[in-house]
């Protein structure tokens, strides 16, 4: 997870390019293209986003400068705004926005990125006839979504676990169609009796043949992800056999 | 002279031999009558070195032990008096302890007497070290006559102590001596639901995290040349390969396949390529090699089965061992095109974690043979006759056995005394010694350095 965020700021840190000429008024730190080149386009002194890096969840401060223009609009339904202002942002994706400065005779733009992170979900922006309370997209996983259970060295859907996936595959559409981005993992793992890295072999059987069933039954492939755990995560650590059964299982987890 | 350095190339013929008459292994080692029987005498220092010699004369002991060429002859049955130097010897001294054969008469029955001493020259420490064959005269007794310096202080008499005791061995014929290994293992000690890459020296000191990755890193397996390390890592959420410096735990660049799964990486015997298993295919995982930046790879065989853990021979490339079903794991060989594929072990209970032996004729692997499923025992077989003894008998969980560099000692996992910890055994089951305390610890592989 750290080397996700670290890659993710490393991939906002853009060089600043230097503001068009003339300069009127005081510098700041502004990435900005023209359109055209002359002396009578507006100038965009300064557009930024703080932080440049978010929780999902969290919010964001735009801020902007721009001189020789009252004509400024940025785009992602902000709309029309002052010459110089700030406006707080909520953006639920990784969301670039681009200002454009109308000036005499052409016009300039500038654009701001705002990357954001996992795990928090968004909070619910809709109405929802099934569900009043939808609930965080961890939370729905876990108290709508059942395990499938395996057999000892299997990778087989028995009947009981198509049945558990008859109901899950409903319950992930449900959670596919209140949550748009959402992706989900298909977790296998093991019991604690083989090898840990024949186990680990097995997972990956065990999670890629439920996400293949869960296909069958109509949820989105591009959606479902599959990992292996072995047995390295378990859910219960007694050697007796209600607790293997228990662990040899498909879990589902937040996707990234 | 009467060399003994045959015995350490004899050692596993004799194995073979012993299993051929149904003997048990600790038997035919405790029976077999080639073991160099040492007798080591405590060592004295002239002037400011003799408060030196406690630490030199237990480095030293300890070393020679732990080679496990030797049989270590005890102290209390010593003559009173020993040589210190060549000139001390005498052809007959009735039982005083200045005659070689008093050495190599009863009660001591030593082969070899190891004395010399040590004294402060010029503000150093010189060791004189001498080893002579007992049974003959004193003319064509000497093995060994070597002088050693170090510091003048603790440092520098265990400095001489090693070097004396790697000459000793390497003279037995113990060729790589386990001074100087490392183990690479996993522990869970840095946080909760984190295993990180550990490294200790070959007897469980010096323990010290090498990977800070914060997540799930397991399954390592160190290069040849003992500078590198890969391991299965969950750093980036799938399980991807990882390749560390050893000296250092930089991450080098791996290039992983488009896969939900690439994992137990191992090194060819000429560190230059990396085995590995992958789900690539979109089956089950099956084996593959790529050079060591994980670029240039190759699928080795297809397989309608879950494989992992590839290891080559380390004496036949080209041969290669790993687990794979169907109807439980067993341990399979084939060639490097992936033809040729024979189940190694018989069948019974599930077979996994094979590690050759140096010599590329014997493998340690763990068996659930004769008990209930996932209770693993650790097994050694001689892999042209499919003879193995069992090294472990029950005593918890004894899982993912590792060579030495030595081809003598075990590294394993157990659950004997609860949580998995690391522990050493020789070859055959004894000197039993437990390494880590600390947390979960398990995977361990054995490297040169």
């Amino acid at each position: 997870m750290g080397v996700l965020i670290l890659g993710a700021a490393g991939c906002s840190k853009k060089p600043p390019i230097p503001p068009p000429p003339p300069p009127p008024t005081s510098g700041g730190s502004t990435s900005s293209t023209t359109s055209t080149s002359g002396s009578d386009l507006a100038t965009v002194t300064e557009f930024a986003v703080e932080p440049s890096t978010i929780e999902r969840g969290q919010s964001a401060m735009l801020r902007w400068n721009v001189a020789g223009s009252n004509d400024v609009t940025i785009d992602k339904g902000i709309g029309t705004v002052p010459a110089a202002g700030t406006r707080r942002v909520v953006p639920t994706e990784t969301t670039t926005y681009t200002l454009s400065a109308a000036g005499r005779v052409g016009s300039t733009t500038a654009t701001a990125t705002v990357t954001v992170t996992g795990p928090a979900p968004p909070p619910p922006t809709t109405s929802n006839t099934r569900n009043t309370n939808m609930g965080t997209l961890e939370s729905r996983i876990q108290s709508d979504l059942q395990d499938a259970l395996f057999g000892y060295d299997s990778n087989n859907i028995e009947e009981t676990a198509r049945v558990v996936l008859g109901s899950d595959a409903e319950a992930i559409k449900r959670i596919f169609a209140d949550f748009p981005t959402a992706t989900i993992n298909v977790e296998g793992h093991c019991d604690e009796r083989g090898s840990a890295e024949y186990n680990l072999g097995l997972g990956d059987r065990r999670a890629s043949s439920t996400r293949d069933y869960l296909i069958q039954l109509g949820v989105p492939a591009d959606r479902l992800k599959t990992i292996s755990y072995g047995k390295e995560r378990p859910a219960c650590t007694e050697s007796n056999e209600g607790c293997w059964q228990r662990n040899r299982r498909a879990h589902f987890s937040t996707g990234q | 002279m009467r060399k003994t350095a045959l015995f350490p190339i004899t050692l596993f013929a004799a194995f073979g031999a012993a299993l051929v008459f149904g003997q048990d292994i600790t038997a035919w080692i405790k029976g077999q009558g080639g073991k160099p029987a040492l007798a080591v005498t405590d060592f004295r220092g002239s002037g400011a070195a003799q408060t030196l010699m406690p630490a030199f004369n237990s480095t030293l002991f300890t070393d020679l032990e732990t080679s496990a060429l030797f049989d270590m002859k005890a102290k209390s049955f010593f003559p009173l008096n020993n040589p210190q130097r060549p000139e001390d010897l005498r052809e007959e001294d009735n039982k005083q302890g200045f005659a070689l054969a008093d050495w190599s008469g009863a009660p001591t029955s030593a082969s070899h007497i190891v004395f010399g001493y040590t004294a402060a020259q010029n503000n150093v420490l010189a060791l004189y070290g001498y080893v002579f064959d007992a049974r003959q005269a004193a003319a064509s007794a000497p093995v060994l006559s070597q002088r050693y310096v170090g510091s003048l202080d603790a440092a520098g008499a265990t400095k001489v102590a090693h070097e004396f005791a790697a000459d000793i061995i390497q003279k037995f014929g113990g060729g790589a001596s386990l001074l100087g290994s490392r183990i690479y293992f996993v522990s869970s000690r840095s946080g909760k639901d984190i295993k990180e890459i550990w490294a200790m020296d070959w007897d469980g000191t010096n323990q010290k995290q090498l990977t800070h990755l914060n997540n799930l890193s397991l399954y390592p397996s160190v290069s040849p040349d003992g500078s590198r390390v890969a391991f299965t890592t969950w750093a980036n959420i799938y399980p991807r390969i990882m390749i560390a410096s050893t000296e250092t735990g930089r991450l080098m660049p791996f290039y992983n396949q488009q896969a939900s799964l690439n994992a137990s990486p191992t090194f060819t015997p000429d560190g230059k390529q990396i085995y590995y298993a992958s789900s690539a295919a979109g089956g089950p995982t099956q084996i593959y090699v790529a050079n060591l930046d994980g670029q240039g790879f190759r699928r080795v065989l297809h397989r309608d089965a879950i494989c992992v853990e590839p290891k080559a021979n380390p004496k036949n490339p080209s041969s290669l061992l790993f687990v794979s079903g169907p109807n439980g794991q067993q341990i399979y060989s084939m060639n490097a095109e992936g033809t040729n594929i024979d189940r190694v072990t018989n069948g019974e209970g599930e077979a996994s974690n094979p590690s050759w032996n140096p010599d590329g004729q014997h493998i340690a692997f763990s068996w659930t043979r004769g008990y209930a499923k996932g209770d693993f025992n650790v097994f050694v077989m001689d892999i042209a006759s499919r003879q193995y003894v069992q090294l472990t008998h029950s005593e918890g969980k004894n899982e993912n056995p590792a060579w030495a560099p030595d081809g003598r000692h075990l590294v394993f996992t157990s659950t004997r005394s609860g949580r998995p910890q690391i522990y050493t055994m020789l070859a055959d089951g004894s000197q039993v010694k437990q390494l880590t305390q600390q947390g979960v610890n398990q995977y361990p592989s054995w490297g040169t350095r």
